[in-house]
């Protein structure tokens, strides 16, 4: 059934069959085979087409450096694309699909490109689509680059990570890797030896960690290495190792080189390893009627097998003899070759199948990854290791070690005239390409690589770079090494994003913070956001209510009786010490060292450039302690910059910095009713206005709890923000609910809270500010004058910023009263110079004054006051200042 | 890379956070400091190919902010030292 499949040799299972599924046609192959393999074995070679030329390809390798034969399997979600079909495990049911051609791989309307080819010169896209502009063009090209298509569902596989340290870590188990790990392990080291090939299974070593079918794709810095496994163990797709070694050994081996004649990229013209390969380890057979091109002794050995499993070797084309390939024939596989035999006469002959070895080079990928230097050996015709890095060393082929039995004459002299003689088959770079970049004065090699697309394809260049530098030197009277090569970048295959991704997919990418009452707001019908990196409720929605209209029902609950709000993620920062006042002095825009203890005051910081970063109420609860509070995704970030100022300028200073937020929940009393509630809960606390007034701050027992009661307001309403211990926070916001509920009170969302603050021209970090506020902007003109050398003090004397030109925070009253004025509407500039004069940044339709409610940063705003703007979507609003609701505040002071 | 916290030992570049570049005098007070000093401060570093020190913080770990002597090319770190202490002499 299999017509190239041999029973003399092949490792694989014979008494297995699979059936799988290639481009929609059904096959038969052995448990053991890869996709490759089983393609090969049922006389497959049309397999895939190349990128940009679609012209038709089949296997040309057996490994890794597959240029030819990408394919994509699985479906919706589980699809996987662009995987080299020689690295596909042959499984029961396995669907693949070439990748790149449309409709099919043997009507491939992409192959007009192949028949245009004169006009896809390298460099044709930069000189072509110049005029008028490359960016009209640009979406048409992307359109048609590119390889396979990726899923867009998600994908169900499941990604490890795992990380490792060792004291030596071996890349590659053959002979050369087996005895690095070896006497690595003999003198008492701790050793990872990694092999991506399945069927290589050294004996198990003591202190020797095997790693089976894993392959090293990157080299980073002090040594770390990542790898990616395909677990045979099925219970991941892919597992993603980072492994921390002292030394590396690369035992990574070699890869042969195509030769180059024309039309050395038809179908059945493969790397005669390959052949090899396919036939030592799958019973292959790569054709029957044999061409063998070589230029060295490896391909020897090749010729004697073939031989010797019932293929046939019609001819043998020598370039050490002078004998070159001149031509080869076959639409959609190779039929017969051209060749100019050592007498120089013409011969045209018969075969399916053309083995090339066009010599060998070491596999230095990661060496040259870690900074290696490569040199190029004349004795191996190709470039090996300069020298063993401090920790990173090759051994075996990969460092050059081959030499004596390899006899290689090769010859990078080209014919003037023949047809394409591809070079990086996957990206179709041709020696005519390099002739052209070598014309234009792109001879340098990192130009070379860019100008011809040379060794960028997804492959990286594994069986082209070498022919391609040696080329670019014989055309310019170089040798390759005096040519050089580039720098090898990660990764040395490709790898899946799911690798990198690992478990951290979906929720788990970034887990969002929950709070304290978490689940009594989802009892209470909360609707959850994302603030800031907490989940926190945006409304609470009742019966078949729209947001919009629950946000309105709350903010009235407010200015009505009582809301209930979940205070719990406001960050919270104990700042302690002796010279903690000192220090907070220096860490906010105002003074907090005249702060009486037991009393709270709002603070801005700035950073080092004066613009606002943070704001909120800081609390003095002695003498050398303070509360410092924080906006809810200020937290982490204001407590990080704190200690930054204190461990590296100020390092004298007496001053303990702890982050307290999460050991506290809050539910905050916002409304009229607070005061009736909380004292219907039972506290020590004297409530009263006169004894605890607006910006003050208690300790003391709410309903049997120790609490800390601050009252300041973001509502403009009378406010109690109660904190309790964190896993107390739930009885309290229980207990209080209960309390409101004869008040009509309810919870209140992060988005009445908004409407709230905004009613009341509250400044809302990060949504009326941005990068570029600074404190005179919002208002705060006089700090720049403190005699304290806060942090960002200095940067607001800069003239600059002191322009009263720059965009200023007021509030709008727009003058159509049920248009609310949207956010981020610019406002229309009076100057022929300017675009705009600032932006609206915060606006909602205002339930209790039933008017819109604005704030805008505006040109010069504040020396505007009462002037009428115009926005750009024609809207007319007035400039004004204040409050719109309750602008004396004394609804504070009840 | 791999960077030697001085308190916790060898860890992963991935538990730090980089601070620029350290020992950087911040010029008080603000009256007396001209324009062109702050800007300095502020903006204008040598960015050096080659050694420079620098300060990072073991943000994943002991949250301590130190120096190190790195080599900006091939990310050698040749000292490692305490945030106000002043550089080592390197052995040529």
């Amino acid at each position: 059934m299999n017509v190239n499949r041999t029973d003399k040799c092949g490792m694989i299972d014979r008494n297995r069959r699979l059936w799988f599924r290639f481009n929609g046609r059904d096959y038969m192959g052995y448990a053991g085979d890869t996709l490759a393999s089983a393609l090969l074995a049922n006389g497959v070679r049309l397999a895939g087409r190349s990128f940009k030329l679609h012209r038709p390809r089949g296997l040309m390798t057996a490994g890794v450096e597959e240029v030819n034969v990408l394919v994509s399997v699985g479906t919706g979600g589980a699809t996987t694309t662009n995987l080299r079909a020689t690295e596909v495990d042959l499984v029961e049911g396995l669907d693949a699909r070439t990748v790149n051609v449309w409709p099919s791989l043997r009507f491939d309307i992409g192959a007009i490109n192949d028949l245009l080819a004169r006009f896809f010169k390298a460099g044709f896209y930069y000189k072509t689509f110049m005029w008028p502009d490359w960016h009209l063009y640009e979406p048409l090209i992307r359109h048609a680059a590119g390889l396979g298509r990726p899923a867009i569902e998600p994908d169900p596989a499941r990604y490890e990570h795992q990380t490792h340290h060792c004291d030596v870590l071996v890349i590659g188990a053959g002979q050369a890797g087996v005895e690095a790990a070896s006497q690595a392990a003999q003198s008492g080291a701790r050793v990872i030896l990694v092999e991506q090939e399945p069927s290589i299974q050294p004996l198990p070593q003591a202190r020797v960690l095997f790693m089976s079918r894993t392959t090293a794709i990157a080299y980073y810095d002090h040594n770390l290495v990542l790898l990616t496994e395909r677990p045979a163990d099925g219970l991941a797709r892919e597992r993603f190792h980072q492994v921390r070694a002292d030394r590396i050994i690369l035992a990574t081996g070699t890869f042969e080189r195509p030769l180059l004649f024309p039309g050395n990229d038809r179908p059945g013209i493969m790397l005669a390893s390959a052949a090899k390969t396919y036939a030592e380890r799958f019973g292959a057979l790569a054709g029957r009627q044999i061409v063998l091109a070589t230029n060295n002794t490896s391909s020897d050995e090749v010729a004697f097998l073939m031989a010797q499993i019932g293929a046939q070797i019609v001819a043998t084309i020598d370039w050490r003899c002078g004998e070159r390939i001149l031509k080869t024939m076959g639409r959609h596989g190779v039929k017969a070759v051209l060749y100019r035999d050592a007498r120089g006469k013409s011969q045209k002959i018969a075969c399916d199948a053309v083995l090339m070895s066009g010599g060998w080079n070491p596999n230095v990928q990661l060496f040259s990854q870690a900074g290696g230097k490569l040199t190029y050996d004349p004795l191996i015709a190709s470039f090996r290791p300069a020298a063993d890095l401090p920790s990173v060393s090759c051994v075996g082929a990969a460092n050059g070690d081959f030499a004596p039995d390899y006899g290689i004459t090769a010859d990078w002299t080209l014919p003037e005239d023949g047809g394409k003689i591809f070079v990086d088959f996957q990206n179709d770079a041709t020696v005519a390409d390099i002739r052209q970049a070598a014309d234009e004065n792109f001879r340098s090699v990192e130009h070379l690589k860019r100008y011809t697309t040379l060794g960028m394809a997804v492959d990286q260049g594994k069986t082209a770079n070498v022919n391609a530098l040696a080329i670019m030197g014989s055309l310019t009277g170089q040798s390759p090494g005096e040519v050089g090569t580039t720098r090898f970048r990660p990764p040395y295959t490709p790898t899946s994003l799911g690798a990198f991704g690992g478990l951290y997919t979906g929720l788990l990418f970034k887990p969002y913070k929950q709070t304290p009452l978490h689940v009594a707001n989802m009892e209470a019908g909360a609707v959850f956001e994302d603030f800031g990196g907490w989940l926190r409720p945006a409304v609470y929605l009742r019966g078949g209510e729209s947001h919009h209209n629950a946000m309105r029902r709350e903010a009235l609950a407010v200015r009505n009786t009582i809301g209930l709000f979940d205070g719990s993620p406001l960050g919270k920062i104990a700042v302690v010490g002796p010279d903690a006042a000192l220090f907070l002095d220096h860490i906010y825009a105002n003074p907090m060292s005249n702060l009486a203890t037991g009393k709270a005051r709002y603070g801005l910081m700035l950073n080092e450039l004066g613009v606002v970063i943070d704001d909120g109420v800081t609390v003095r609860v002695a003498d050398d302690h303070f509360l410092v509070g924080t906006t809810s995704s200020g937290a982490d970030r204001i407590a990080l910059m704190m200690e930054e100022w204190l461990q590296c300028e100020w390092t004298t200073w007496r001053v303990l910095i702890s982050p307290v937020t999460t050991l506290w929940g809050n539910v905050t009393l916002s409304g009229p009713k607070a005061r009736d509630v909380l004292v219907s809960l039972g506290s020590d606390i004297d409530l009263d206005q006169e004894a605890f007034p607006h910006m003050s701050w208690r300790q003391g027992k709410i309903a049997g709890m120790d609490a800390r009661v601050a009252r300041v307001s973001f509502t403009g309403e009378l406010t109690f923000e109660i904190s309790v211990a964190s896993d107390q926070t739930e009885m309290l916001w229980d207990l209080s609910s209960a309390a409101a509920k004869p008040f009509s009170g309810a919870p209140i969302g992060i988005n009445a809270w908004n409407l709230l603050r905004l009613e009341k021209s509250f400044l809302h970090i990060g949504a009326d500010t941005d990068g570029t506020t600074l404190p005179a902007d919002i208002g705060w003109t006089k700090v720049a004058n403190r005699d304290v050398d806060f942090v960002g003090r200095r940067s607001l004397l800069w003239t600059c910023n002191q322009s009263p030109d720059r965009l200023q925070l007021v509030g709008l009253a727009a003058h159509d009263p049920l248009k609310v004025p949207p956010i981020g509407m610019a406002v229309k500039s009076m100057d022929p110079h300017r675009r705009t004069d600032g932006f609206v940044t915060s606006s909602e339709m205002s339930p209790s004054l039933n008017r819109p409610v604005t704030l805008a940063m505006v040109r010069a705003g504040r020396a505007r006051i009462g002037e009428t703007i115009t926005l750009m979507n024609g809207q007319t609003c007035q400039i004004v200042s204040g409050a719109a609701y309750d602008p004396e505040g004394a609804r504070l002071y009840v | 890379m791999l960077i030697p916290c001085p308190f916790c030992g060898p860890r992963d570049m991935s538990e730090f956070r980089c601070g620029g570049q350290s020992a950087i005098v911040r010029p008080v007070p603000a009256q007396q400091v001209s324009d062109e000093a702050w800007s300095n401060y502020m903006f204008m570093r040598p960015n050096p190919r080659g050694v420079l020190a620098e300060r990072w913080v073991h943000q994943g770990g002991c949250g301590t902010w130190f120096n190190i002597l790195r080599n900006t090319v091939s990310h050698e770190i040749m000292a490692v030292y305490a945030i106000d202490a002043a550089p080592p002499e390197l052995k040529p």
